[in-house]
């Protein structure tokens, strides 16, 4: 009995507490489905209202006039959503390649400084983006590709988190797979491709999600290598809208967040599973 | 006696090549990575220490820590300096108290405890900029706290002009960043054998000290990971504060990216790398400091 009324009191402060934190994405949706004028009417038009704004649930008038006018009226939109997925999906391909060939050498393999290697890895993937910002910059600078995709999407793949991801995950998976294949005759890229890659299908899958969403939501790096404004991926795009054009910013942030919710519901297990792996020690 | 000697020779020699052989396919099948990553981060970062000790990046003369000094005199570097500081003091420690009394309720027989859990790491999936206007009509001068506030006979604050700015800021990053802590007490949770808890409830042991000597004690490698983590993800919240609120911000939200990014603007790069490497160094000593302290831990529980 009284177990049973301590659990509920649980459940409930439990409950509020989630309902906080998904209070921003629910008022999101439901204004996305406002019309333009309702919007400026409650919120104005982005800089000074008179009175305060009226933060509303339901729209008065269910609409899909936002969406429309972001999807067929205004290319900018498409062509700002396609800038995001051309820059996204390099630098989650070519770090998947790069990271798990990189994590089976730093698992699978006994060499003199391979944990001093991983160390530099770790260190690195701990500085803020900024402390790295110059670095990049200058090498951009050298190899002529200052104002490119190529100076976003270079040192996004060579990044040290996949590195280091798929090495908490390949860590765990004993040595011998490898030895008996050894003794088998298979060769060393088979032994990659065919036995540990398969195994570390969980670890890939998180990888891929953390990198999508952690670019999906790049901020710092257009803004410094990009100066032309049809290069600029939608994170940029929306910070915008805002304040021009509020009328349309909460379809355009429906939209946006719109893959990360399908990776979410899709993947939430290799996900959780994938920030679990980060916290493996060793 | 000298054949089997041989024979170890022999095997010696073997177990030599084959640990020779793998060293090389090792190193093969690092080259992408290592080469992209020296390229892209080693090789520049070193180029950029020597930036920080020229006066100019071309044709500049050596001088020495100049830029340093120049940089710690700024009041602009040293209000960010502490303002980014302070922030990681502040909200680490709350983001772990309360991501770990989060974990401890959930992790027990709930309804609904996926869907609870889902809601906890949602904000990790959804997008900064998406959610920036939700942060802005709630906080804005004209906001809808302000609203509620009003209704209620209290007066108007401008929440991102004030100090309060910083409380607005701590909660953006509570609501960023509880949801991977919890997951990671969570996993460390579900570690901890059930028959120290119940060892202990046959001793006599209340909730409190159950807690105190059994939960915590067997989370501390958890903890120790989950405080790195919180740490770097105070250095990251100048993402969702930049977006919420521009290049200048209110002083009390000035943190050192910021000023990183306006030294970058300003094509001051003396004080932008001598800026970032003190950065680096600090949270590398920092880092180190915390390794060793988990170190020290690890071998006493053995």
């Amino acid at each position: 009995m009284k177990a049973s009324i301590k659990s509920s009191i649980l459940f409930i402060v439990l409950l509020v507490f989630a309902m906080i934190m998904i209070f921003p994405l629910i008022i999101t949706v439901t204004n996305s489905f406002m019309t333009e004028s309702e919007i400026v009417f409650n919120y104005g038009m982005g800089k000074e209202i008179d009175g305060f704004v009226n933060l509303k649930w339901i729209p008065d008038l269910v609409s899909l006039e936002q969406f429309k006018a972001l999807l067929f009226d205004r290319m900018q939109f498409l062509i700002m959503f396609w800038n995001s997925l051309l820059l996204v999906l390099p630098i989650v391909l070519g770090q998947a390649a790069v990271a798990t060939m990189a994590a089976f050498a730093l698992s699978q393999f006994q060499f003199r400084g391979r944990d001093s290697l991983f160390f530099i890895y770790l260190m690195t993937m701990l500085m803020p983006f900024q402390v790295t910002l110059v670095p990049n910059y200058l090498a951009m600078d050298w190899l002529g590709l200052l104002n490119s995709r190529a100076s976003i999407i270079l040192p996004g793949i060579f990044s040290a988190f996949g590195v280091f991801l798929v090495r908490q995950f390949m860590i765990g998976i004993p040595h011998d797979y490898v030895e008996a294949a050894k003794i088998d005759g298979a060769g060393y890229w088979a032994i990659f491709y065919r036995i540990i890659l398969p195994m570390s299908r969980p670890g890939i899958a998180a990888l891929v999600i953390l990198v999508f969403v952690d670019n999906w939501n790049m901020v710092e790096q257009p803004l410094i290598f990009l100066q032309d404004a049809y290069q600029q991926p939608l994170s940029i795009f929306l910070s915008r809208i805002n304040e021009g054009e509020r009328g349309l910013a909460f379809a355009a942030a429906v939209l946006y967040m719109l893959p990360m919710l399908f990776v979410f519901l899709y993947a939430e297990n290799d996900l959780i599973e994938g920030i679990q792996l980060s916290g493996v020690k060793g | 006696m000298s054949s089997s000697g041989r024979e170890g020779k022999i095997i010696k020699q073997l177990t030599w090549n084959s640990r020779q052989k793998d060293t090389i396919i090792a190193l093969l099948f690092l080259v992408p990575s290592l080469a992209g990553f020296t390229i892209f981060y080693l090789l520049p970062f070193g180029a950029g220490f020597v930036y920080s000790l020229m006066d100019s990046p071309t044709q500049g003369s050596f001088v020495g820590l100049d830029n340093y000094r120049q940089l710690l005199q700024s009041a602009s570097f040293r209000q960010a300096a502490i303002n980014t500081g302070m922030f990681a003091l502040i909200s680490v420690p709350l983001v772990m108290t309360i991501s770990l009394a989060v974990s401890i309720m959930l992790n027990r027989v709930l309804p609904f405890r996926s869907w609870l859990r889902a809601a906890y790491v949602m904000p990790l999936v959804v997008p900064v900029a998406s959610i920036v206007l939700v942060w802005q009509l709630l906080f804005d001068r004209s906001g809808a706290v302000n609203a509620l506030l009003s209704a209620w006979g209290i007066s108007a604050t401008d929440w991102m002009n004030l100090s309060w700015a910083r409380v607005v800021v701590l909660l953006v990053f509570l609501w960023k960043t509880i949801g991977y802590n919890m997951i990671l007490f969570l996993a460390g949770l579900q570690n901890i054998p059930k028959e120290y808890y119940e060892a202990a409830s046959l001793d006599g042991a209340g909730a409190w000290r159950k807690f105190f000597s059994i939960t915590l004690v067997c989370l501390t490698p958890t903890s120790f990971f989950v405080l790195i983590m919180s740490i770097i993800s105070s250095f990251k919240i100048f993402r969702e504060t930049y977006l919420i609120a521009g290049d200048y911000p209110h002083e009390s939200i000035y943190f050192l990216q910021h000023y990183m990014n306006n030294m970058f603007q300003a094509l001051d790069y003396q004080k932008l790398t001598a800026a970032s490497f003190l950065m680096a160094a600090v949270i590398s000593v920092v880092v180190m400091i915390l390794f060793g302290f988990e170190r020290k831990f690890h071998n006493n529980t053995k």
